[in-house]
């Protein structure tokens, strides 16, 4: 991450030199004020709160994610950070097949041993690609890992208890899904969409202090772009009345669209979200499908966390391909398995 | 923000994680398994945190590598995304916002029940103290039979909840459920006939003693059915400590 200007010369020559020093005292001072401020003006804040009942639920969704996601994140975060300083990068080249084309299918399946949500697979595959790993197989990783581990495939289980089918059919779609995009990646993907934010280098350092670096990088700048995308869908949770969902699902090329896009906003965690789906009783088997493929792909705090690791150009072009893959896959594959 | 600040903000957000998780405030948000791993997490930011705050203290002369990398991306309001993190350190340490009530109970309309595929009969004691989950089950898929005694009378059954209004403007009972967090939470809500509390506002919680009435409604906003509970006596209580199911 890019720190303050007094601490880079290259910039600093560019800025009057007068302010220099206040800046870099300006982080902290501005933080300690805030705080002050906030501190004292405590009461009135959560007055002003608990009297609009929207604003309160919406602060508790708000938190409820952040609590969620934070051991997901953390330890996410952690797994890159011992990926990026304790893996040597011959490793990576040993472990997964020489050929990118065959790199993506290897990669896609071994999402099965993240036993996360996709909030701490973001970083992992930002780690794999500074790594040397082909972003084809990365991105292929960082699309299966969520949808296919045991937790999530058990917790689909328990909510579709008469339709065991919606496991299989997840599991499936998800894994060819993630394949074709890796796929994808390779045919059309150009490595410069994808702009990893800088880094402090870690060579240099001792190995733990290169582990604590990667570790407030990371924790910073993800946990930042996750904290816009809870309150993006806090936002959605709290304002969309369920009665709006009962309109649309008796369409059934509707409800698979409304699903996806409902998928993308909720933003719900990939170990939660079948119970949800399974609760969206109104709809067909196929468009929660679509809901439980397309939800730990493409949402609205990924999209967020993966401008923030992989850049913008990359986000705004991979997520709707994604989205549209997604969707499209799973219909067919609910249209296989159900009908 | 500078590394300081950052040390400063992964401080705060660890701080905030360990004291929701080491007193009884995470169950609010989440679901009771996930405290050690909120714990662990929380003392890890705190560690990093130290470590950040000690290693630039320090002003080692390795700072050289942290600049000098420039890849021209992104102009420079990047760093500020991790400004951010404030939120939900203001939102644990100074809101404190309450569990899911009526509010969220009103617009998520009730959940869809999963149908169990045997109903073992209610634990001893008269009343019976069962979850509004398990008596909402037993009402609407197995018509209250196995919340009848040996001699095929109702048996008393007690259950609480917080109060939130129903679909024809009356009260009903109401307990949130949750899967994994507060994002995911659903309404079971439970009618009351007979002597239905009287006089309560909206959150207060309530428990409930009653028995099995065949009477059901719809609930307009999700469309699936609400149970109802026969009411013959009722008190006001404080909420329990953990508030969902």
């Amino acid at each position: 991450m890019r720190v303050t200007v007094t601490e880079r010369p290259d910039v600093a020559a560019d800025t009057p030199p007068g302010p220099k020093k206040e800046r870099r005292i300006g982080s902290v001072e501005v933080l300690a004020l805030l705080l002050i401020a906030l501190v004292v003006f405590r009461g009135p804040i959560a007055q002003k709160i608990v009297e609009f009942p929207l604003l309160q639920t919406w602060t508790t969704v708000f938190v409820s994610i952040m609590v969620q996601a934070m051991p997901f994140l953390v330890f996410g975060v952690a797994l890159s950070a011992v990926i990026a300083v304790y893996v040597p990068r011959s490793f990576w080249s040993k472990a997964l097949p020489k050929h990118p084309a065959l790199a993506v299918p290897v990669a896609s399946c071994a999402g099965v041993v993240l036993p996360g949500c996709e909030c701490g697979s973001v970083p992992i595959a930002g780690s794999l690609i500074r790594r040397g790993v082909t972003p084809a197989a990365a991105l292929a990783f960082l699309l299966a890992a969520p949808a296919i581990n045991p937790i999530v495939l058990t917790a689909t289980a328990v909510a579709f208890p008469r339709n065991p089918e919606m496991v299989v059919g997840r599991g499936l779609a998800s894994l060819v899904v993630a394949m074709i995009m890796g796929w994808l990646w390779l045919r059309l993907g150009k490595t410069e969409w994808i702009k990893l934010p800088h880094r402090p280098e870690l060579d240099g350092l001792s190995k733990t202090r290169a582990f604590f670096g990667a570790l407030r990088h990371d924790v910073v700048h993800a946990g930042g772009f996750l904290v816009l995308g809870a309150m993006a869908a806090a936002t959605i949770n709290v304002i969309v009345p369920a009665q709006w969902l009962q309109a649309i699902a008796d369409n059934p090329w509707l409800s698979v669209i409304a699903l996806a896009i409902l998928a993308v906003l909720l933003s719900i965690c990939s170990e939660a979200d079948a119970f949800v789906a399974a609760s969206l009783s109104q709809f067909s088997l196929t468009s929660r499908l679509v809901f439980l493929v397309v939800g730990p792909m493409v949402d609205l705090k990924l999209i967020s966390m993966q401008a923030g690791v992989f850049g913008r150009r990359f986000a705004f072009r991979f997520a709707p391909t994604t989205l549209v893959v997604a969707t499209g896959i799973a219909t067919l594959t609910g249209w296989l398995v159900f009908s | 923000m500078n590394r300081q600040a950052q040390g400063v903000v992964l401080l705060l957000l660890g701080g905030a994680v360990l004291k929701a998780s080491l007193t009884d405030m995470y169950l609010r948000y989440v679901k009771e398994s996930l405290q050690p791993f909120l714990i662990a997490a929380g003392a890890l930011l705190v560690v990093a945190a130290l470590m950040t705050i000690y290693h630039d203290l320090r002003k080692s002369d390795h700072e050289e590598h942290d600049h000098g990398h420039d890849h021209g991306h992104e102009k420079h309001h990047e760093p500020r995304v991790g400004w951010m993190l404030i939120a939900p350190v203001l939102g644990l340490l100074l809101v404190a916002p309450p569990a899911l009530g009526a509010f969220a109970a009103g617009q998520s309309g009730s959940a869809k029940l999963q149908e169990a595929d045997l109903y073992p009969p209610l634990p001893e004691g008269d009343p019976a103290k069962i979850s509004v989950l398990d008596y909402a089950t037993r009402a609407i898929f197995d018509k209250g039979v196995s919340m009848k005694d040996g001699a095929g009378k109702d048996r008393k059954v007690q259950i609480s909840g917080f109060i939130s209004q129903g679909p024809d403007g009356k009260q009903v009972l109401t307990r949130m459920m949750l899967s994994c967090c507060a994002a995911d939470a659903r309404a079971i809500k439970v009618g009351m006939t007979g002597r239905p509390p009287e006089g309560l506002s909206e959150n207060q919680w309530v428990e409930v003693v009653g028995i099995y009435t065949a009477t059901t409604a719809k609930d307009p906003v999700s469309n699936n059915d609400i149970p109802f509970i026969d009411v013959l006596e009722w008190k006001p209580i404080e909420p329990p400590r953990n508030q969902y199911e």
